[in-house]
């Protein structure tokens, strides 16, 4: 089966006031049919450019472009635009055309498409039902919350069918709970629409909620990428561990740990929690066999593409050798760091 | 007002008249003219919809130029084209004339000034839903700076009226015209200070109507 998009060693140079900017730097991947594909980076990665690369609102400077199957990188404006249409865009600021109402503006799409009147309004109705805005249908942009106007930007975006769509920073200028609906919104759209979409964002609790596959951007480049699963439980790279520890926030930061240790006297260590690790029963196994007692003292599991992952923070007491042969003993089947105290060799021991 | 034996009324009248008729048809060609080349200085700009340094250069250094010029120097200046033109350098048309080319530049500016403040956010988004550079400029760029495009032709207006007091006194016809002949020359105040009051009713009938218009398009 064909990828609905590919991107082969893209790049995009801008020249700025100072100089070249690579602001896309040979990126590779493969969107398939039915991803939620995450792209996530700080702000300045590179994000932007690479989705507006996909629908070619910005044209690549090196690398190929392709539309489930179809080579775009050298299409005309022109044949640009048909592409487009098929194509959903939805942006952090909505976007939306405050000259029109709820309703002109979900149509809009669908009369540049050159839809008679009667089928643009039946859709529109349609559309407006599936985000849950029937009512508000008559209102003007301005006088709508920022969650309801990201509805609309989704309806709109979903106006012509589109098999692909778009969403660069969808919630960044919503609040959790907002963010919340929004997220779930696209959940729908891919799961009970079938629709393809690439969720760029800067929190990696929206990849762990929405996506199934991710890649992780710096400067221009894909650090890593991969499912969201495996990159969560085994990331590879500096920036995405950064990104996992502030979407988890399972592991205790270093002053959490000096708190930690000043309440209990015996050795602690993290014990990562994988669903092939056979999350906490691995755990209480272990501890029995060997001896030990085990206190959970920091940690948390989360659900990252429905399966679970995190860690646990435990105080281990006990005599050292069985503490030791326990370490072992997990460490056949997940990662287990144990933190030294300072006194001893200053920083934390890893694996 | 009589002056004389002769009655004024009628003279006056057909000064409203031509009045009228000048700032009407000045604020219809040079508003619409001044629409394609503010639009056009907008969209060539850096970066914009139809980005083109060269066109950009050339229509920003034209307007540059032409707009400064003294209106009262600019009639005179270009006087030989007025003539080849419309045929006469006298009276209505010939007044018209140099005001539609001195108010399309002068619109143009405001128009173009308008619609920098758009926000170009919802052009990119009509560019991501396949819109084409002519209908974004149609649906998007008037429609969503329709308000303060209306303010800026209400400004206009008012000084299309001033313009056409000042062109009158050059080239004779309108309400200038007749307020200088007639009331100024003639020693007469009372004629000035009433065809005055006149000019300052249509103003505000202008600006009213202009301000009105803008509260509906924006809502407000
Ligand atoms: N039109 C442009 N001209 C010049 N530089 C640009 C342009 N668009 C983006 N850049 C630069 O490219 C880099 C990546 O920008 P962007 O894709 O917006 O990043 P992100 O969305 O990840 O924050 C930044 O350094 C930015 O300044
Ligand atoms: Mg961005």
């Amino acid at each position: 089966m064909t990828a609905m998009v590919t991107l082969r060693d893209v790049s995009k140079t801008f020249t700025g006031s100072s100089g070249p900017v690579h602001a896309v730097d040979g990126v590779t991947l493969d969107v398939e049919r039915g991803d939620v594909f995450g792209i996530i980076g700080y702000s300045g990665a590179g994000k932007s450019t690479l989705v507006r690369l996909i629908n070619g609102l910005e044209r690549v400077t090196g690398g190929q472009v392709l539309i489930d199957g179809q080579d775009v990188t050298d299409h005309s404006e022109r044949q640009l635009r048909s592409v487009r249409v098929g194509i959903g865009f939805i942006f952090q600021q909505f976007n939306l055309l405050n000259s029109r109402t709820v309703a002109g503006n979900v149509g809009y799409p669908l009369r540049v498409a050159g839809w008679p009147k009667e089928r643009r309004e039946a859709r529109v109705a349609e559309l407006l039902e599936f985000v849950g805005l029937v009512d508000k249908a008559r209102q003007y942009p301005d006088q709508l919350s920022g969650g309801q106007k990201q509805r609309v930007g989704i309806a709109r975006a979903l106006a012509t069918s589109p098999q692909l769509l778009l969403a660069d920073e969808a919630t960044s200028a919503l609040d959790p709970e907002t963010t919340k609906d929004v997220l779930d919104l696209l959940r729908r759209v891919n799961l009970e629409l079938g629709v393809t979409v690439v969720v760029i964002t800067h929190e990696m609790s929206v990849v762990s909620y929405l996506c199934n596959k991710v890649a992780v951007m710096e400067n221009g480049k894909v650090a890593e990428q991969g499912s969201v699963y495996d990159i969560f439980s085994a990331p590879q790279q500096e920036v995405t561990r950064r990104f996992i520890t502030s979407a988890l926030h399972d592991r205790p930061r270093p002053d959490v740990l000096e708190r930690l240790r000043e309440r209990h006297p015996g050795r602690i260590v993290t014990v990562s929690v994988r669903e092939e690790a056979g999350s906490g029963t691995l755990l209480t196994q272990q501890l029995r066999a060997h001896g030990v007692d085990g206190s959970i003292v920091y940690g948390g599991i989360t659900e990252v593409d429905s399966r679970p992952l995190g860690s646990l923070t435990l105080e281990l007491v006990g005599d050292d050798t069985s503490i030791d042969a326990l370490i072992a003993d997990l460490r056949v089947r997940t990662d287990v760091e144990e933190h030294v105290r300072p006194a001893a060799s200053g920083e934390g021991r890893s694996r | 007002m009589n002056s004389g034996s002769a009655s004024l009324w009628p003279t006056f009248l057909q000064a409203i008249v031509e009045t009228l008729q000048m700032v009407s048809v000045t604020l219809l060609v040079g508003g619409f003219a001044g629409l394609v080349i503010g639009i056009l200085l907008y969209t060539t700009r850096a970066g914009n919809l139809l980005a083109n340094r060269p066109v950009f250069t050339a229509l920003n250094v034209l307007v540059n130029t032409v707009r400064p010029i003294p209106f009262i120097i600019f009639i005179t200046a270009i006087q030989p084209l007025t003539v080849e033109v419309t045929g006469t350098s006298y009276g209505t048309e010939a007044v018209i004339f140099p005001m539609a080319i001195m108010a399309t530049f002068g619109t143009s500016r405001i128009v173009e000034q308008n619609l920098v403040a758009l926000d170009p956010g919802v052009i990119e988004a009509a560019r991501a839903m396949g819109a084409g550079p002519l209908r974004i400029i149609l649906t998007v760029i008037i429609p969503e700076a329709l308000g303060p495009l209306v303010l800026g032709y209400t400004f206009l207006f008012v000084a299309i009226t001033d313009m056409s007091a000042m062109a009158g006194a050059v080239a004779g016809g309108g309400l200038g015209d007749f307020a200088l002949q007639y009331g100024y020359q003639r020693f007469n105040p009372v004629v000035t200070w009433f065809t005055l009051g006149v000019i300052v009713v249509i103003v505000q009938l202008g600006q009213v109507l202009g301000n009105w218009l803008a509260r509906r398009v924006m809502r407000r």
